[in-house]
């Protein structure tokens, strides 16, 4: 059976990777390169890395270590970050990504991700989503949570599967950086009306938090986090084999005995 | 030297830097001339199998890969790659293939139950067929590969090597001869998927 997916997300800015990265033993913790060859080894499943800078300069910089992150690991890599228009999507691809994700990029310019699925396939598109509960229902935040779009975050996410979205990461605004496990209302919200992947992002603080996701949402196909696993807090062979002994198929690397 | 069959699908960025990684000298190229002088060849595709399948006769090289095959040249088709190596396929019509490995593609969500989802997407195990195959020399059984894929290689049980379940059980590699196919990406399988190309540059 297919496995449940273990992702964790690297921000980078001006070709380092930034953000509450410490590890003890790696030389150098801010390198790309030195991380993804790191948690590919621990069992990883995919790695996202989202650009955050904002100048040319330090984008061309995030292409070029893309293409080095992608010829020496092998397994999917998703970029995300300053994706606007289909033109993003060939420059990151042909470095090495293998899919797109696209947050503001689509809000400002809803059609981009149709294009870019007629021209990579669905597979290659992810709708990245920022949601936060306002009047009872969930609305889609822009600029990294700061701002009200006033979109109703569930028809967005509809809207954008239909449009070719092939995979879905929703980021709870409400319960990110707090600790306390996932958003599984939000969740179960949107798998209720998708049939792709869709990515649960925001609130994971321990191992327990994943084996309660997919033990609760079982269409749920994937948990992504970042500082739980930058700082050791969730270490991936651990997790793994956690979420093994609770019954959920999961890609084991390290062979054991 | 292997080389890698430009037809003009797909992104070959990571399968080029995948040889590399393992030390090996590799081309992409869509040259008949360099086709011919190459080792091993490597067929890679995605997308539609339509699409793919008439670039490929269209660039002529479609001729080339069954002369050298014929030859006993190790080919290895990945995904779509794989695919093109049957007699055909059923996606959206009816379409043929190189006719390498008998049987024929079609789609996953025949096969499966209505709840799972298509594309099959993701890591999923391998099981081996019959006798180990030399292209897994290098991995176990149980070991996980990354697929991305909605149709599947049917009717082909004489060349089955490897299968993996999703609702069914799904072809995920085959042989006939020198010619290989896998349905899942070992350029995206990490040291599985090394292992296997490793394996395949010494045939």
């Amino acid at each position: 059976m297919i496995t449940k997916r273990i992702i964790p997300c690297l921000d980078v800015k001006n070709g380092r990777v930034v953000k509450g990265v410490n590890f003890l033993g790696l030389a150098d913790v801010s390198s790309p390169v030195k991380l993804a060859q790191f948690y590919s080894e621990c069992g990883a499943d995919e790695l996202v890395f989202y650009d955050i800078t904002a100048s040319a300069e330090g984008r061309a910089l995030f292409t070029d270590i893309l293409c080095k992150v992608a010829k020496t690991i092998f397994i999917p890599l998703t970029v995300g970050g300053g994706i606007n228009t289909v033109e993003d999507f060939d420059r990151v691809l042909k470095c090495g990504a293998d899919k797109v994700s696209v947050n503001s990029g689509a809000i400002r310019n809803p059609s981009l991700i149709g294009e870019a699925a007629r021209k990579y396939g669905d597979q290659c598109v992810v709708l990245s989503v920022d949601a936060k509960r306002v009047d009872g229902g969930f609305r889609v935040f822009a600029k990294g949570g700061r701002e009200d779009t006033g979109i109703d975050a569930i028809e967005w996410i509809k809207n954008g599967v239909a449009a070719g979205a092939g995979e879905i990461v929703l980021n709870s605004i409400d319960t990110d950086g707090v600790k306390k496990g996932f958003d599984l209302e939000m969740l179960e919200a949107v798998c209720n009306v998708v049939d792709v992947p869709v990515i649960a992002s925001g609130g994971a603080g321990c191992q327990e938090d994943f084996v309660t996701l997919f033990k609760t949402l079982p269409k749920v196909d994937a948990g992504l986090a970042a500082s739980i696993f930058h700082f050791g807090e969730v270490a991936i062979p651990d997790l793994k084999q956690t979420l093994k002994a609770n019954g959920i198929d999961v890609r084991i690397t390290q062979k054991e005995g | 030297m292997i080389a890698i069959i430009d037809y003009g699908v797909g992104n070959l960025f990571s399968l080029k830097s995948s040889f590399a990684f393992l030390g090996k000298e590799v081309v992409v190229t869509s040259d008949p001339a360099v086709l011919a002088q190459a080792d091993h060849l490597i067929l890679p595709g995605v997308g539609a199998f339509e699409d793919a399948a008439r670039k490929l006769r269209e660039s002529g090289l479609d001729r080339v890969v069954l002369s050298e095959a014929k030859k006993g040249k190790p080919l290895l088709g990945i995904c779509l790659g794989m695919q093109m190596l049957f007699e055909k396929s059923y996606e959206y019509g009816e379409h043929d293939g190189l006719g390498l490995i008998k049987g024929s593609v079609k789609p996953i969500r025949n096969v499966i139950s209505e709840d799972l989802k298509v594309p099959h997407i993701g890591w999923n195990a391998l099981s081996f067929r019959k006798e180990k195959s030399p292209l897994f020399r290098y991995i176990d059984e149980g070991d996980f590969v990354y697929f991305v894929h909605s149709f599947y290689g049917a009717d082909c049980d004489e060349s089955v090597i490897a299968t993996t379940e999703y609702g069914a059980t799904l072809t995920a590699a085959v042989a006939s001869g020198n010619v290989y196919g896998t349905q899942f990406h070992p350029e995206k399988s990490g040291q599985v998927g090394l292992a296997i190309l490793r394996a395949f540059c010494e045939m």
